[in-house]
């Protein structure tokens, strides 16, 4: 292989073997610890979704979440048994109700379904940046939850959505694999190489004939799609969902694992969602007393504060990610290479 | 009726946004930073004024200025002084890990069923001139409000710190280059931002007593909205941005049937979305505003 092949091949190989380490371990523990595992695999999706479009565009958007929400329900309701809607949720759309699908057809079509949202979405707001952008998808997400609250033709309105049939660890992976390698495969793409030359300098990319709204908008449709598969896989992990977990609490905690792994690369989009899952998972264990060599047991309500200092300090410290927004490469000396001598992350 | 009555609501929610609106624009002018932790240092003020609530009002008043602004050096200096220079994305994370620390901070401290703050709470009490009714604190939102822009805009154009502060925003390099102190300037953007928190914090716990962790959120977010609604770039437009969602969120309420009310939130998002399309740099903005092309 070249090196260029080997590099490649590290920038994949890197996320999945960690993601398929992490579910190794996960389902080798008690079931409570399974689904602490279970949440990080599918915090994994959510952020790789993420990561598709503002890392490789540069652009944030507080939206993507609405496309997670949405395939959430959609899949959730579509795998519902058909009398047990007719009972719970009487007031919704005759489709919605008389269809019920296996799981994983379900995550097709949520996929398809935050695609579309995505390309509804994103035809209007691809042209706008920075700030402006910010709030148009910050926007989109409060219409979204707004109105999945309220409207019981589509869903259960106020109430929760339950009894989702939920899926174990290494259904969980699979979607997480499935999630980093389309975003490896988006991100060598001719389309993902234009869009991240568009992210390093709009002008100069604009001069070399790169439609700029255009690139940014197929990379928002791919990770809608992927967001609304995400969607799926939560509300298969969680067994229900409430639209107040789908909306700015999950905005701001996956854009800081993004931020915090390292926004520009798919390892940092993958690392930073596995490191505060499982600092998080930590310090709730710590909390109720954890023997780690000595006996820890940390007051009741530090997890979320030191979850933020965390957050904070690795901000301050790190501006750009614990990756650096750097893809693994493997040590200069094993690769043989004499050019770019500091590619090697600090992963 | 309804029209005027909406019209005052209107003014009255528009005047805390504006204030609001500005505290957030004065920073993100001098360093281009959007603090979203400004909502904490509203709520900072809160819990300050709901445990002197059998103090003096004005003990209470000036021992909430005094924390507010405190608080609002130290996230300078400890969180945002770091990251100068970091791309905006960083910047605008980083002050929601900011935010999330200090609301769980109050989560600790305070617990979750909230403090209630006595002082000034006579101000709720309305008058009713024919058929409107006029709350007392409305009158004194705008009052407040007004006389603390029109202050602003004093300092701004008539002492040398406000001349440094309008340079910094304008270019902070040259300004440097030119000998205005950076540190110096920024210190004093966060400190005069951090009395208009306190101010907002005075005025809306007269309205909504209940301190709770997440007091500040709700209406950092609709002023940060109003904000690049109405034009970041300058302190006028951002204060009209901040009035134009008051008035929105008034109007629509009165405008929809009572069966679509809970939609509210969507009218006025709905609304935002149309603005930044058609007039991304904002809706006041001049024809030369470049706000797109500078965040």
């Amino acid at each position: 292989m070249t090196r260029r092949r080997i590099d490649a091949f590290v920038t994949l190989a890197a996320p999945v073997l960690l993601v398929v380490a992490v579910a190794a371990l996960g389902s080798q523990l008690n079931a409570v610890r399974q689904l602490e595992f279970g949440d990080a695999l599918v915090s994994v999706a959510i952020v790789v979704a993420l990561y598709v479009f503002v890392g490789n565009s540069g652009v944030l958007s507080f939206g993507h979440i609405s496309f997670v929400a949405v395939g959430a329900y959609l899949s959730g309701i579509l795998t519902l048994d058909v009398q047990q809607k007719d009972l719970i949720l009487p007031t919704m759309f005759g489709v919605l109700r008389h269809t019920h699908t296996s799981t994983g057809l379900s995550l097709a079509i949520a996929a398809a379904a935050g695609a579309l949202f995505a390309l509804l979405a994103g035809i209007p707001l691809m042209r706008l940046s920075g700030l402006p952008a910010g709030i148009a998808t910050f926007a989109v997400l409060g219409i979204t939850t707004n109105i999945i609250s309220y409207w019981s033709k589509i869903g259960p309105g106020v109430t929760a959505l339950s009894l989702v049939p939920q899926n174990g660890i290494w259904t969980l992976m699979v979607g997480a694999l499935i999630a980093i390698v389309v975003a490896f495969a988006y991100q060598r793409s001719p389309s993902g190489r234009k869009l991240r030359a568009t992210r390093e300098d709009p002008l100069a990319a604009q001069a070399s004939g790169i439609h700029v709204h255009r690139q940014r908008l197929y990379a928002f449709v791919i990770s809608g799609a992927l967001a609304g598969f995400a969607g799926g896989l939560l509300v298969h992990e969680l067994g229900s969902i409430t639209t107040s977990q789908v909306s700015v609490e999950l905005t701001f905690t996956t854009l800081a694992m993004l931020v915090v792994g390292g926004v520009s690369s798919l390892s940092g989009a993958v690392l930073g969602a596995l490191l505060i899952s499982g600092l998080n998972s930590f310090l709730a264990d710590a909390e109720q007393g954890v023997n780690i060599g000595f006996q820890l047991t940390l007051p009741t309500g530090t997890r979320l504060v030191s979850i933020g200092a965390v957050m904070a300090l690795v901000l301050i410290l790190r501006p750009s990610g614990i990756t650096g927004g750097r893809e693994v490469r493997l040590p200069r000396r094993w690769r043989g290479g004499e050019r770019s001598p500091e590619v090697r992350s600090d992963a | 009726m309804t029209f005027l009555q909406s019209l005052i609501d209107g003014i009255g929610l528009g005047a805390v946004y504006a204030v609001v609106g500005v505290g957030i624009g004065l920073v993100f002018g001098v360093m281009r930073l959007v603090n979203f932790a400004y909502g904490e240092l509203i709520t900072a003020g809160g819990y300050t004024l709901a445990m002197l609530s059998g103090a003096p009002a004005i003990v209470a008043i000036v021992a909430c200025f005094a924390v507010v602004v405190a608080l609002a050096l130290l996230q300078e200096r400890v969180a945002f002084r770091p990251l100068r220079g970091a791309s905006p994305a960083t910047m605008l994370i980083a002050t929601f890990a900011v935010s999330f620390l200090l609301q769980n901070i109050y989560l600790l401290a305070f617990g979750s069923r909230g403090s209630t703050v006595g002082t000034l709470g006579g101000l709720n009490t309305a008058i009713a001139v024919g058929t409107l009714r006029i709350r007392w604190i409305t009158i004194v939102a705008v009052v407040v409000g007004g006389v603390l822009l029109a202050g602003l805009t004093f300092v701004l154009n008539r002492t040398m710190i406000g001349l440094q502060l309008r340079a910094a925003a304008a270019d902070l390099q040259t300004a440097r280059t030119l000998g205005v102190r950076a540190n110096r300037v920024i210190t004093w953007a966060f400190a005069i931002s951090g009395m208009l928190a306190a101010a907002v914090a005075v005025l809306l716990t007269v309205q909504s007593p209940l301190v709770t962790p997440d007091y500040g959120v709700s209406v950092t977010i609709f002023a940060l909205v109003g904000v690049v609604v109405g034009g970041l770039d300058r302190l006028l437009t951002a204060s009209l941005g901040g009035f134009a969602i008051g008035f929105a969120t008034a109007f629509a309420g009165d405008l929809l049937p009572s069966s679509g009310s809970v939609y509210l939130p969507s009218v006025v998002y709905g609304l935002v979305i149309v603005v930044l399309l058609l007039r991304p740099s904002g809706l006041f903005a001049g024809p030369r505003a470049t706000a797109a092309e500078r965040v």
